[in-house]
């Protein structure tokens, strides 16, 4: 907030934005296609090459990894409960039954309809999932995220059910594990309005740290508590169900970059959410680089490696010693 | 002036207070004590807007809070709630800044900054600064709430136990310092305490609650007698006068 404060965050965030900078280019050459730096210009099918396929799958890699490591902050500012995720909670889980019933009623459906079908479906599901979560006991923190397992998976296990009567299965994982194989020119700029969401979540950061303080500070403060939920309820379900739209959900982004973040340069949100979103692009970018490397010339999805990365990361996380324990 | 008429309030069938009427004219210290559940805090949650009103009226300087809008009465009244616990990790001086918010709505101008050095100051808080609220011991944090209340820069501070965790030296500073705010910069304070004493020291005026009720009100001279503090405690409690101020042996 004041220059002394701001400074150690905002060294973090130009070398986070090296570090992205550094993976996109690398995004951009590796793969099973030879696109080399040096025949990009002087090959008219190569350059085409990185203009239908490595850039899209590259920015979309970006606003993916930065929208769900946003959407998951402000699912934990909402919740004011630092376990949750929009793809554990029940928001991802709602986005896909939006999917995949316009999917069985209209199966020409353009991504966009599709997109406001999963934005209407999260939109509800994570109502229902805060509504629940601020009447659990305060004392019991742990009884948040839980519950948001639980019943993330009951939605979940509605939305499998369904797939399979209607032998809609294979599509199914199409939206439940996050690949970015599939994206090329055209399949993948919805994710903008991602993009336009975060540019909201900035403008209103202030209100958001000072909701996080719970619901008689901001009324203090002459912030609008009700307002400020459901303007962060539709930046979390607009986001989550973009993603799942256009490339699939993918774990564990949403709770271990905030959670790391969090513990490095604490929960100001207007010095922290730069570094959020870029440390989300930087770790969703990263996993896709090593999903198309670890198996060359075959690629591994994304929402498997992070799996596995996310997972271990947020192992680390539960079982290091809590910051100035 | 902070005018209360006829509020009552009720949780389900069990009502809470009952008939409250209490003008508090600008500038002083008015200490609001009475036993554990008689309807202190309930009272200053209507005031600040944090409940509904469901009957009654309340206005400050002519504003009344069930209809002036959120953010214009969070640049005139300012509270601490007694168990504000804030769970950010947030730094001293970004929480203290965070009390400027409904002037700027976010946008910190030079003068904001001073005012919270300033709150910094005045609460003994500028080495701890820097430091992660979750860091600080329980008295460390309350000065830091208190700060962020004043930072707030309202004519009206409510203050809900705020002596809570303070040890006595602190406890003392803070009654100076509200002293000091109320007398220099013509500050209206309401706060609730529960050490009767710091009320005898520091308050122009004393409010005494029990059962939803205002049973006494006045100044420390007139309120602090045996006779009265028995009717508001039950119980038996001898009062001395030293250098003109009442001390109450409520310890013995
Ligand atoms: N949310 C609530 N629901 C039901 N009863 C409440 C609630 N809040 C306070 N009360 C009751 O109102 C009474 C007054 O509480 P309070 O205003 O906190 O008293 P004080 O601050 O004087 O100790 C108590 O009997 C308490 O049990
Ligand atoms: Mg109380």
């Amino acid at each position: 907030m004041t220059s002394a404060v701001l400074k150690p965050v905002s060294s973090v965030t130009w070398i986070a934005g090296l570090v992205l900078a550094i993976l996109v280019v690398a995004s951009l050459f590796v793969g099973v296609s030879d696109v080399s730096p040096g025949r990009v210009f002087s090959d008219a099918a190569v350059f085409e090459l990185l203009l239908v396929s490595r850039l899209p799958r590259t920015l979309a890699a970006l606003l993916v990894g930065a929208g769900m490591a946003i959407a998951g902050l402000i699912m934990q500012t909402l919740a004011r409960n630092s376990y949750v995720e929009p793809s554990t909670a029940g928001t991802a889980q709602s986005a896909e039954l939006g999917v995949l019933v316009v999917t069985l009623f209209w199966p020409s459906a353009s991504l966009f309809l599709k997109s406001i079908a999963a934005t209407g479906t999260a939109l509800l599901g994570t109502s229902i999932f805060l509504m629940t979560a601020h009447r659990l006991l305060p004392t019991q923190p742990f009884l948040v995220p839980l519950f948001g397992i639980v019943y993330g998976g009951v939605v979940g296990a509605a939305v499998t059910f369904i797939a399979w009567q209607a032998d809609l299965l294979q599509y199914l994982s199409v939206w439940t594990n996050g690949d970015f194989s599939g994206v090329l020119r055209g399949r993948y700029e919805l994710l903008w309005i991602g993009a336009a969401m975060l540019i909201v979540a900035w403008a209103i950061a202030d209100r958001l740290t000072i909701m996080a303080m719970g619901r008689d500070a901001s009324i203090g403060l002459g912030v609008d508590y009700a307002r400020m939920l459901q303007l962060g309820l539709v930046i979390v379900s607009v986001i989550s169900a973009l993603c799942t739209v256009v490339v699939g959900t993918i774990p564990f982004v949403g709770i271990v970059v905030p959670n790391i973040v969090s513990r490095l340069a604490g929960d100001n949100l207007r010095s922290t959410l730069p570094v959020v979103a870029l440390s989300g692009a930087i770790l969703v970018l990263g996993c896709d680089i090593l999903g198309r490397l670890v198996r060359y010339p075959y690629e591994i999805p994304v929402g498997t490696v992070m799996g596995c990365v996310g997972g271990a990361i947020f192992l680390w996380l539960l079982f290091r010693r809590p910051a100035h324990g | 002036m902070i005018r209360i008429e006829n509020v009552s309030l009720k949780h389900g069938a069990a009502s809470i207070l009952y008939d409250i009427s209490l003008d508090i004219p600008k500038g002083g210290i008015t200490a609001l004590i009475g036993p554990n559940g008689a309807g202190k805090s309930s009272l200053l949650s209507l005031i600040a807007r944090l409940q509904p009103l469901q009957s009654g009226k309340i206005s400050i300087d002519g504003f009344p809070v069930d209809k002036t809008p959120n953010r214009d009465l969070a640049k005139i009244i300012a509270i601490l709630r007694q168990d504000s616990i804030v769970t950010s990790r947030l730094r001293v001086r970004e929480l203290v800044g965070f009390g400027r918010f409904p002037h700027g709505r976010g946008r910190l101008t030079s003068e904001d900054h001073a005012v919270i050095g300033q709150s910094l100051q005045q609460f003994d808080l500028t080495d701890l600064a820097d430091r992660f609220l979750e860091t600080l011991s329980g008295g460390q944090r309350q000065r830091a709430l208190v700060a962020m209340a004043f930072a707030q820069g309202t004519d009206y501070l409510l203050l809900d136990e705020p002596l809570n965790n303070l040890d006595m030296y602190f406890s003392r500073e803070l009654m100076r310092s509200l002293r000091a705010i109320a007398d220099d910069a013509g500050k209206t304070v309401v706060i609730v305490l529960h050490d009767i004493n710091q009320a005898a020291a520091h308050a122009d005026r004393i409010v005494a609650m029990k059962a939803g009720r205002i049973i006494a009100d006045g100044t420390p001279a007139e309120l602090l007698t045996s006779e009265t503090l028995q009717r508001i405690f039950s119980f038996d409690m001898p009062v001395i006068t030293i250098d003109g101020t009442p001390v109450v042996m409520h310890f013995r």
